[in-house]
């Protein structure tokens, strides 16, 4: 059977079909009423054939849905294009190994929350020992010095802490924003890195969940990391751009 | 229930390290009190509320006193002066604090009191405050009999909203679904306040702030569905970070009973200083075994950062530190919820029996203590269809060994905070597996010479080696090593340290002495 890259859908069992599966609570009691109210809001979701295949109650005027539904829409993979900060991503072993070998000495990172965002779950998520999704973190690397500031870190401290710890990197978190302000605080960096002629002495990493590569690039910074964004994707950039920066200045 | 054969020589020689371990942890804290353990004496004494700034009246007070170099022979002895001298009751001496009205530092100085009269008034007033916090725990037992909580393993829910009232509705569905006990996740850092937030809160990230009065609005939900469902629900907080005592007295007064409490929790994953988690840990876990509340430790974090094969001894032996050091603060084995957890990489052959292995171990090293044991969190991906077939695994280990207390996985672990259905499904997978496999346990036994009897015969001998090599050199020591989750620690090192005090001579706590005093007594 031919594939039409140009305009796929869902695949359930027959190419095309479209078949889509979802599950969700509604603030209202289990009974007919509540289960007519899940198949339109599928409905609504443009999902055809719609199928309410599981219903239960939650206590407290809550129920559940599990739904199937058919979609008509279609993605023309073809055009498709992704920044990405890494072309390969190494594991824990073989970051160590490559630092070692190609640059002989352990990088040195400083990660912060900046400005008023006070969650360093995805900071810590990346930095701690204790890493993420059985992934280590920064800290666990033999070849990293880390020096994890928390949260709430102003920029000018940031700055004045990486120049201190001799910093090759820094990880900027921004988790919690509110109208945009991570913009702001984000650009607010490069301009001072920049009005101080430091830009180039480190490579800077920004972090979150409303971060994407391609803003990140926009912004100034060497690379961006979404939601999900495990250790080794960070160590793995690092080392790799880290090489090519210290391994230039050399020659 | 199949038992495995343990080596009981080795048992006992794990327990006689662990005495010399908690010896060495009393030496190195001898004659030590903190800013934290002050001003949970206040509170006890009824100290509370905030000023115009959201300073808490025992951070103002103890601050103040601390400065002043009056810290040294307590703050009961001080708040005694004040009181005296000013006849006020505690409730209005707080609120003058609070309102800048009243120099409390001038007070005490001009108090030229009898120091044995302001002892002997405030040991009467702890007293009576004791006996408050003693009828709180009647009224626990006595709603346990009517409304007893379901069979164990218990299950145990989280809700993280960040907003209390969002909470209780989270709450109530989940013990509407079959939840005996449901934990309020604190916000993310709040173990690094050195001040407890105050009032009901409704913004936090990754979970709700612990307050006094966010512990109260949760108490009173979940009195309510739970006697509309016949079954006592629960209430967990976490009696950790900078401000440990101090939750541990919040909690006695609003009726919670259960805390998540470690002896080193502090130290290894939150850089809190020694001294300060081993003063601070002591004196909440006597105000946790004086207002009956099982502790929760905490060693299923090692599994997070260290191998859970390689390092599992590390589990073990942390567990016995941790009975020894809660057992001289009266706790008794009822009362403690030593932790571990289910986290072997799913991928390894035959993963199950070891798990099994490790979890029936546990059980018979601990055998009254109602173990606290922890879902699948490091090898949870995103793949929630399999992330609950894991849960299911971890819950079919608990049923055969026999757990105490069953922190649910959850499918959607490592994506979100719960959603109402995630915690609904997993009650779902608990219930399921917990009645059909009820008496699986008693009905099969362990091969003398199988796979599971060598895996906890390994465990066992590792864990006595760490013990008695940890015993040799101080636990100091051992944590300075990196010998627990492969952290370091350095013993002038870590947050609070600054809070760390030296008592004078004629220091005096009396809320210590009544607790320990009539926990003795009563044992």
């Amino acid at each position: 059977m031919s594939r039409d890259l140009t305009a796929i859908k869902p695949y359930g069992d027959t190419m095309n079909d479209g078949k889509i599966q979802l599950s969700f609570t509604l603030p209202v009691p289990a009974g007919p009423e509540g289960k007519e109210a899940a198949r339109k809001m599928a409905s609504q979701l443009n999902l055809k054939e719609v199928e309410v295949v599981h219903t239960k109650d939650l206590g407290e005027d809550f129920s559940f849905y599990i739904v199937y539904g058919q979609t008509d829409k279609t993605i023309d993979y073809t055009k498709i294009r992704v920044a990405r900060a890494t072309s390969s991503v190494m594991d824990y072993y073989e970051i160590n190994e490559y630092i070692e070998e190609n640059i002989g000495r352990p990088l040195r990172v400083v990660g912060a929350c900046t400005g008023s965002d006070a969650h360093t779950v995805g900071l810590d998520a990346i930095m701690n020992m204790k890493g993420y999704s059985g992934e280590y973190g920064l800290e666990r690397y033999p070849m990293f010095k880390t020096l994890n500031l928390g949260s709430q870190v102003p920029n000018e401290e940031l700055i004045h802490k990486a120049l201190e710890f001799d910093a090759d990197a820094m990880l900027i978190s921004q988790v919690v924003t509110q109208k945009d302000i991570h913009v702001k605080n984000l650009t607010e960096l490069v301009e001072l890195l920049e009005a101080e002629r430091l830009r180039d002495k480190f490579t800077i990493v920004v972090g979150g969940p409303r971060i994407s590569h391609e803003l990140a690039l926009e912004l100034g910074f060497d690379a961006g990391f979404g939601i999900g964004t495990l250790p080794p994707e960070v160590a793995s950039f690092l080392a790799e751009e880290l090489n090519r920066e210290i391994n230039k200045e050399e020659n | 229930m199949a038992k495995l054969d343990l080596d009981q020589n080795k048992v006992k020689r794990c327990r006689s390290a662990s005495v010399k371990i908690a010896d060495s942890v009393d030496n190195y804290i001898e004659g030590l009190t903190t800013t934290s353990v002050e001003r949970t004496i206040l509170r006890l004494y009824g100290v509370d509320g905030v000023n115009s700034e959201e300073i808490p009246v025992p951070n103002l007070i103890v601050d103040q006193l601390n400065k002043a170099d009056l810290l040294e022979a307590g703050a009961a002895v001080r708040l005694g002066q004040a009181l005296l001298s000013s006849q006020l009751t505690v409730e209005d001496l707080s609120e003058a604090i609070a309102e800048n009205k009243l120099d409390i530092i001038k007070l005490i100085n001009n108090s030229n009191l009898n120091s044995n009269k302001v002892k002997s008034y405030m040991r009467e007033l702890a007293s009576n405050r004791a006996k408050k916090i003693k009828a709180i725990r009647e009224k626990r037992d006595e709603l346990q009999q009517e409304y007893p909580p379901g069979p164990k393993p218990w299950l145990y829910v989280i809700v993280a909203t960040g907003n209390i009232y969002e909470d209780v509705q989270q709450a109530r569905a989940a013990a509407r679904q079959g939840a005996d006990i449901v934990a309020v996740i604190r916000s993310t850092a709040q173990s690094l306040l050195d001040y407890v937030p105050y009032g009901p809160t409704t913004e936090g990230f990754g979970g709700t702030y612990a307050t006094q009065e966010n512990f109260k609005i949760m108490r009173e939900a979940l009195d309510e569905v739970g006697q509309e469902e016949g079954r006592y629900i629960q209430l967990v907080n976490y009696c950790s970070g900078l401000c440990m005592p101090e939750i541990a007295a919040m909690g006695a007064i609003e009726r919670l009973d259960m805390m998540l409490n470690d002896a080193m929790y502090g130290i290894l994953f939150r850089d809190i200083n020694m001294k300060r988690t081993f003063v601070d840990q002591y004196f909440s876990r006597l105000i946790n075994a004086y207002a009956g509340i099982i502790i929760n430790t905490g060693e299923d974090n090692y599994l997070t950062t260290a191998d859970a094969l390689s390092e599992a001894h590390t589990v073990v032996a942390s567990q016995f530190i941790n009975e020894e050091l809660a057992s001289r603060s009266q706790l008794p084995p009822e009362l403690m919820g030593l932790g571990h957890a289910f986290e072997i990489d799913p991928t390894v052959k035959d993963g199950f029996l070891l798990e099994i292995a490790q979890a029936q171990l546990v059980r018979q090293l601990f055998p009254e203590a109602p173990l606290k044991y922890m879902p699948p969190t490091k090898y949870m991906t995103g793949d929630i269809f399999k992330g609950h077939l894991q849960d299911g695994m971890f819950n079919l280990t608990s049923i055969i060994t026999g757990q105490g207390i069953q922190l649910l996985g959850m499918l959607t672990e490592a994506i979100h905070t719960p959603f109402m259905q995630d915690r609904a499904l997993s009650l779902e997978n608990a219930k399921y597996i917990f009645n059909n496999a009820r008496n699986l346990g008693g009905e099969i036994q362990f091969k003398p010479d199988g796979k599971i009897q060598g895996r906890a015969d390994k465990v066992l001998d590792e864990t006595v080696e760490m013990l008695e090599e940890i015993a040799e050199k101080g636990l100091i020591s051992a944590l300075e090593s990196g010998l627990f989750a492969g952290i370091e620690r350095p013993r002038n090192g870590g947050k609070g340290k600054d809070g760390v005090i030296k008592k004078a001579s004629d220091y005096y706590n009396p809320f210590a002495e009544i607790f320990r005093k009539e926990l003795v007594a009563s044992e």
